[in-house]
């Protein structure tokens, strides 16, 4: 009972959803209508809830333990009850009854979205530009012809990007605008036929129930 | 130079300032910089969930249902799944609450019901995706025709020649990562093919990631000189 039960609601919503595009049926429809928009969208609520709480005891443990950076432990948990009382209390723009400016000055969440999480966001991606060009003076070796193609390639395609490229000759982005459309089209397309292809295999292991782990212990 | 008086301005370069410090060595700053990060980010995540699904896919319709009752009595239109106002919404919650079983020795299993359900759902639902929005396309794309060379259709001499490469480079890495059989003969021809390829495509996607990082590092030096120093227009 405790695989069968989990296991036949898999197969049945699978075959469900499998079939949604094949059964133009006014009856069918509504069925995944409410599955897709009622049903699973509040169990997948309840999963974040559980990913939330996995991430505060985390924290608070982490906290009582004084384990390595603890102190940064209460930026995280204060940052996050803080923001949690204004989005919940507050509203998405802040629109419900939790004071959410002071004069001119705006913290709904939307707001503390646009002006906190946006900037960290971009400067922490950013922040990859400087190690990235790091990794390729130490990596980008011509050690073969293969290893040349791909520096070349990649010469090229930054190159051809940005204004000098074209400054120094016009041909530069046209090649860069080939090496993207066509090379690497081939390559990509190659490699995500090889990927999707892969997925469905799983995906049809995981209908048939041949593919069990996600059901993890026997507990 | 023309100095923001914004207090969000002033937050925004404080913050960039913060992970930007992780460039000499990993510190403080740009610890605090991360957890910022990690507890907003989920507090909107929740935020958002709250009012877009909790509030009006549950509560609404529940409250609603409880309402109607106390006014006009239970109907059978209470039960209508479909209805705005009904009780039955209560079963994907407690569904839901399923996840936390994984706390309670002796039910702990029942935490793969809406494992189960969701995974089993999506499963079905991608498959056909997969291959309408994917397979079909990709190989639709990859076939040579007539047309690829014909003026009159969109192609040309030199449309039709790419397209040629483009098959030889999709067959060529298909070859290169088709692990079943030994790379000899026909095969090796088709794998050496496509390492070509496959080089010149991570090259480019190299190239092209690098740029993205930069212009997003351009768009953080903007924000500081343009908007919190004013010294750029």
């Amino acid at each position: 009972m405790r695989e069968k039960i989990p296991l036949a609601l898999l197969i049945i919503l699978g075959l469900i959803g499998l079939t949604d595009r094949f059964m133009p049926h006014p009856g069918p429809e509504a069925l995944n209508q409410y599955l897709r928009d009622t049903l699973l969208r509040i169990i997948s609520a309840f999963a974040l809830i559980l990913g939330l709480g996995n991430l505060i005891v985390r924290h608070f443990n982490r906290i009582k333990r004084k384990e390595e950076h603890w102190p940064h432990s209460y930026v995280l948990l204060g940052s996050f009850v803080l923001a949690s009382i204004i989005g919940l209390f507050g509203g998405v723009s802040g629109e419900l009854w939790f004071p959410t400016s002071i004069g001119g000055f705006q913290f709904d969440i939307t707001t503390i979205y646009n002006k906190i999480l946006i900037p960290l966001g971009a400067s922490m991606f950013s922040l990859l530009a400087f190690y990235m060009a790091s990794a390729a003076y130490r990596s980008f070796r011509a050690r073969n012809w293969l290893a040349a193609l791909l520096l070349i390639s990649a010469f090229i395609v930054m190159l051809g990007q940005v204004p000098l490229g074209a400054y120094i000759s016009p041909v530069i982005p046209e090649i860069s605008q080939w090496i993207m459309e066509v090379p690497n089209t081939a390559a990509k397309r190659g490699i995500e036929l090889g990927i999707i292809l892969g997925m469905l295999a799983t995906l049809l292991k995981i209908l048939t129930g041949i593919e069990r782990s996600w059901l993890g212990s026997g507990r | 130079m023309n100095l923001s008086t914004d207090i969000w301005v002033w937050v925004g370069v404080v913050l960039t300032l913060c992970v930007y410090s992780f460039l000499y060595k990993d510190n403080p700053f740009y610890r605090f910089g991360e957890h910022l990060f990690v507890g907003v980010a989920n507090a909107f995540t929740l935020s958002f969930m709250y009012h877009r699904i909790i509030v009006p896919i549950m509560w609404r319709p529940f409250a609603g249902a409880v309402r109607i009752a106390g006014e006009e009595g239970i109907t059978p239109e209470l039960f209508n799944p479909m209805a705005e106002a009904n009780f039955l919404v209560i079963i994907p919650g407690l569904i839901g609450c399923m996840y936390f079983t994984r706390f309670i020795p002796g039910i702990t299993w029942m935490v793969r019901i809406p494992i189960g359900m969701f995974m089993g759902y999506y499963t079905g639902r991608v498959v056909p995706a997969y291959f309408e929005g994917s397979i079909f396309p990709q190989m639709k794309g990859t076939i040579v025709t007539q047309a690829s060379f014909d003026p009159a259709m969109g192609g040309g001499l030199m449309a039709g020649i790419f397209a040629v490469i483009i098959l030889i480079g999709v067959i060529g890495t298909l070859t290169y990562f088709y692990f079943s059989k030994e790379h000899k003969g026909l095969i090796k021809v088709g794998a050496n093919t496509g390492i070509v390829f496959v080089m010149v495509g991570f090259g480019a996607s190299f190239g092209f990631t690098v740029m993205a990082r930069v212009s997003l590092a351009i768009g953080r030096f903007v924000f500081l000189l343009r908007d919190w120093l004013g010294v750029i227009s």
